[in-house]
């Protein structure tokens, strides 16, 4: 009898719906074998937690009295400037703005300590923003200047909208210049100093769907603590590049635009991220179950990490200037060990992407399943 | 007996530029490896020294210090790892020369250990979440 995400469901109901983690199914596979799983399994959940900098709120801040009109105007949060280009009280902020009056890189490396993510953490954790305003004053929107304190429980629209997120896979960066470099890929040492990639590898989203089979447009997800979807796919989304035997984007591909509202979310999901000498952003997490509805996607969900290869790039060269040349590609097995050999250098490895908040997120969407709070969706359309 | 200690040493501005730590060799036979230096003229020094020496010698060397008037502290206080801002990411294994932090491999949870700590300050600048904290 197939398997539906309909009669999946229904199991959730029942509570009998048998859900592992994206981690567990590897051993689970290698004890029970492949048939028996894929009658067995119902849901692998899989996660995510890294910086993504497309990221950004939609916020409906009110009417005022009288009214405003920021359209065509000005606004900041927290000296932030967010846009306002839209209709009278809607504004959206994104991850990556900087104070006017931040030194950016004039003092180089610049810190960026505060930025557009962080604002969007001290919003979802319930602190006090000030707004601060200006219109050009219309007939119907009198008031020209406007400075308040607003805070997430009293606004009428708080929507998370995230362009791009969940990159399918994810370079290696280093350093083959002899300076220190700073990157959004972190801090990266001269002459091969380190290696930093940014991938939960055998946890992450479409590694475990990489044809996105069972997630398209309007998959209902965990998206920063909450409830959110996937609106679109993501920009910069190319499903269209080299792949390994079994499917396996070998360079960044897959990517979704995510949404969700942000007023049930958690600043634990969404952090303000500060890369010294690039800028400000926001950290987030996400879970996307998976629907095991024949052997073929159990399969895909039963990668691991030696299985997953990532490009090595050098960002001292050939990133800034768009050659990017792969000088070396290797397993997320291999990165996760500690280092990697490159031209015949033993190079320490870093992640930027948290495996251990990764793992969290996705025992968290396996427990919501397991006590009915979280239903699949059936994809509305599918990703190109 | 021989011991090793790490020590953060702060100099008054009329201590500046005398040549104190030759004495802690030449009167003390004391060891010692700078791991850092700040020295801003007319206002103080500070010096992160690892000393190492028998322990009656460390001793003598370290009243010598005190009695010129030099503030001396253990090296651990300066630096703080904020385990509440930490994501346990691992941006900061790479990046330390030391290897004061580590993954776990089974719960892939960082953990910092002070001692092995020299206050490079690398990871600061490497820690996206600024879960790493100086004062020096």
């Amino acid at each position: 009898m197939a398997k539906t995400i309909k009669k999946i469901n229904e199991k959730i109901k029942r509570g009998k719906a048998v859900v592992v983690t994206a981690e567990e199914i590897i051993d689970l596979v290698k004890k029970r074998g492949m048939k028996r799983c894929a009658r067995e399994v119902d849901v692998v959940t899989t996660a995510t937690f890294g910086p993504m900098c497309s990221s950004g709120v939609f916020i409906n801040f009110g009417h005022t009295k009288p009214k405003i009109k920021v359209g065509g105007g000005k606004v900041y949060l927290n000296d932030v400037p967010a846009y306002g280009g839209l209709a009278a009280v809607d504004l959206y902020l994104g991850a990556s703005a900087l104070p006017d009056d931040d030194p950016r890189n004039r003092v180089y490396p610049g810190e960026f300590r505060y930025g557009g993510g962080h604002v969007i953490e001290e919003l979802v954790a319930g602190k006090d923003i000030r707004l601060k305003a200006s219109g050009y004053g219309t007939d119907c929107y009198p008031k020209k200047e406007l400075e308040t304190k607003i805070n997430i429980r009293d606004l009428d629209k708080a929507i998370l909208y995230n362009p791009r997120n969940v990159y399918q896979n994810y370079n290696v960066a280093v350093n083959l210049s002899d300076r220190v470099i700073y990157t959004y890929m972190g801090v990266l040492q001269p002459r091969l100093g380190n290696a930093n990639y940014c991938s939960a590898g055998q946890l992450s989203p479409l590694f475990n769907d990489p044809y996105y089979e069972t997630i398209g447009i309007g998959t209902r997800i965990f998206l920063g603590g909450g409830i959110g979807y996937v609106a679109f796919s993501g920009t910069q989304h190319n499903p269209r590049v080299k792949r390994t035997s079994k499917g396996i984007p070998r360079s960044p591909a897959g990517t979704l635009a995510l949404i969700g509202n942000l007023k049930k979310m958690s600043p634990k999901w969404l952090r303000g991220t500060s890369f010294t000498g690039y800028g400000a952003t926001l950290t987030v997490g996400i879970g996307i179950p998976i629907p095991i509805l024949n052997e073929r996607i159990l399969r895909f969900t039963a990668v691991e990490d030696s299985q997953i290869y990532a490009p090595v790039i050098d960002y001292s060269k050939a990133y800034p200037l768009g050659k990017e040349t792969i000088i070396k590609e290797v397993s997320y097995a291999q990165l996760r060990s500690g280092s990697i050999r490159i031209r015949g250098k033993e190079v320490p490895t870093s992640s930027l992407s948290s495996y251990a908040k990764a793992r969290e997120i996705a025992n968290i969407l396996k427990d919501w399943i397991r006590r009915k709070k979280f239903l699949l969706t059936e994809p509305v359309a599918p990703l190109p | 007996m021989v011991r090793k200690k790490r020590v953060v040493l702060t100099f008054p501005h009329s201590l500046v530029d005398k040549p104190i730590t030759y004495h802690l060799v030449k009167d003390y036979g004391l060891v010692f490896n700078i791991l850092k230096a700040r020295v801003t003229p007319r206002e103080e020094g500070r010096l992160v020294l690892e000393i190492e020496g028998e322990r009656k010698n460390l001793n003598k060397g370290i009243k010598f210090l005190k009695d010129l008037g030099i503030r001396i502290e253990p090296l651990a206080q300066d630096i703080r790892w904020i385990e509440a801002r930490c994501t346990h990411c691992g941006a900061c294994i790479a990046i330390c020369p030391t290897q004061a932090f580590t993954v776990d491999p089974k719960t892939r949870k960082v953990s910092f250990d002070k001692k092995k700590c020299i206050v490079c300050e690398l990871c600061i600048k490497a820690c996206p979440y600024r879960a790493m904290e100086i004062k020096f």
